[in-house]
């Protein structure tokens, strides 16, 4: 009983401390100001690298069906507007809230 | 306009090691890097965790935070069932990393700046993750190219569209670490020519004036190492949500 008392104390003591030394404070009160230069432009080289690795899988696959049904190059055409829409899409999930776990 | 250039690529170039066995298998350059890395990380490992004392040394220490920056990462991005997939993450990362860090020393091979080891490692995260979710949720997991709420009319055209996004996984992944890491070096192999050429062109002023294509230099070594463990963790965060979705799609 008198362990489980001074226990108590000790976290509170050690609480006290830790809040006046400021070891407690909100970990996440948002970035730093000065990474935020680095930080928006690794955001754009990201989105960007999204963007283009949509449209060039879309492009591979209409070039290969293409070749498979003999259709050049009507297919690679129709898969250029879906690989834009699929970029923009990673765009947008990348850019969205922070999913839940 | 002859004397020295600047030949920013030369250092990408992949040659072989060891000798004439390493000539006959093709043994190269970046696969010696890849052994000395993991050789590295296993006497790191091994001497850290030798002596295991409550209160940790440095090396004990620096073993551990690693251990439990990728274990949090692990647990945050995957949810509990992340627990499992903790070796294939702490993998990559450790590899990744080191691929990348020591790149930077003089006379070494960053294996990392090469696109194909880089969309090989993306390749088999993206082949992983699908047979995990496949596994998980049978063929139920192709329910993930269905976006919810949607009228049927439209899913013709958003189903392609999803797709493709899924299938741009890899090429994003591998080309995002792949270019940062090319790009850093070249940056660095050009500044470092400035200096040359200014001495050669202008004689002691150049010299004299190539004191500032090497502060540069110094900025970008540190530049370098915020990036090189920065596309670590991005690698490793990312095999992390494309785990997080096929455990639990959406």
């Amino acid at each position: 009983m008198s362990g489980d008392h001074e226990g108590q104390s000790f976290e509170k003591r050690l609480a006290k401390a830790r809040d006046s030394a400021g070891l407690d404070r909100p970990a996440r009160e948002g970035k730093p100001e000065t990474a935020s230069d680095s930080g928006a432009m690794r955001l754009a080289m990201r989105l960007g690298v999204e963007m283009v690795a949509a449209l060039v899988i879309a492009v591979v696959i209409g070039w290969g069906l293409d070749r498979l049904f003999h259709t050049r190059p009507w297919l690679m055409i129709a898969f250029v507007p879906l690989g834009a829409a699929a970029g923009l899409r990673n765009v947008f999930r990348a850019m969205g809230p922070e999913r839940k776990n | 306009m002859a004397g020295p250039t600047i030949d920013a690529l030369s250092q990408f170039r992949l040659t072989t090691g060891l000798g004439p066995i390493g000539r006959v298998v093709n043994f190269t350059n970046s696969n010696e890097m890849m052994l000395v890395a993991v050789a590295i990380i296993i006497v790191l490992f091994s001497v850290g965790l030798r002596t295991r004392s409550v209160v940790p040394g440095r090396l004990q220490s620096l073993v551990e935070t690693l251990y439990e920056f990728v274990y949090g990462m692990c647990i945050d991005n995957i949810g509990e069932e992340g627990r499992k997939f903790f070796p294939l993450v702490f993998t990559i990362f450790i590899f990744i990393l080191l691929g990348n860090l020591l790149g930077l020393f003089p006379y070494f091979f960053a294996y990392t700046s090469g696109i194909v080891v880089t969309l090989t490692m993306a390749l088999f995260v993206f082949l992983f993750t699908t047979g995990v979710g496949f596994y998980v949720h049978g063929f139920r997991f192709l329910k993930f190219f269905v976006p919810d709420g949607v009228p049927g009319w439209l899913l013709p055209l958003l189903v392609p569209i999803e797709i493709i996004s899924y299938l741009s996984r890899p090429v994003s992944l591998s080309v995002r670490l792949f270019a940062n890491m090319t790009a850093g070096h070249v940056m660095l192999e050009v500044f470092a020519g400035f200096m040359i050429l200014l001495t050669a062109s202008l004689g002691v002023f150049g010299a004299v004036a190539s004191i500032i294509p090497l502060g540069l230099n110094v900025a970008l070594i540190a530049l370098e190492l915020l990036v090189a463990c920065l596309q670590a963790y991005v690698f490793a965060v990312l095999t992390c949500l494309y785990l997080h979705d096929a455990v639990h799609m959406h």
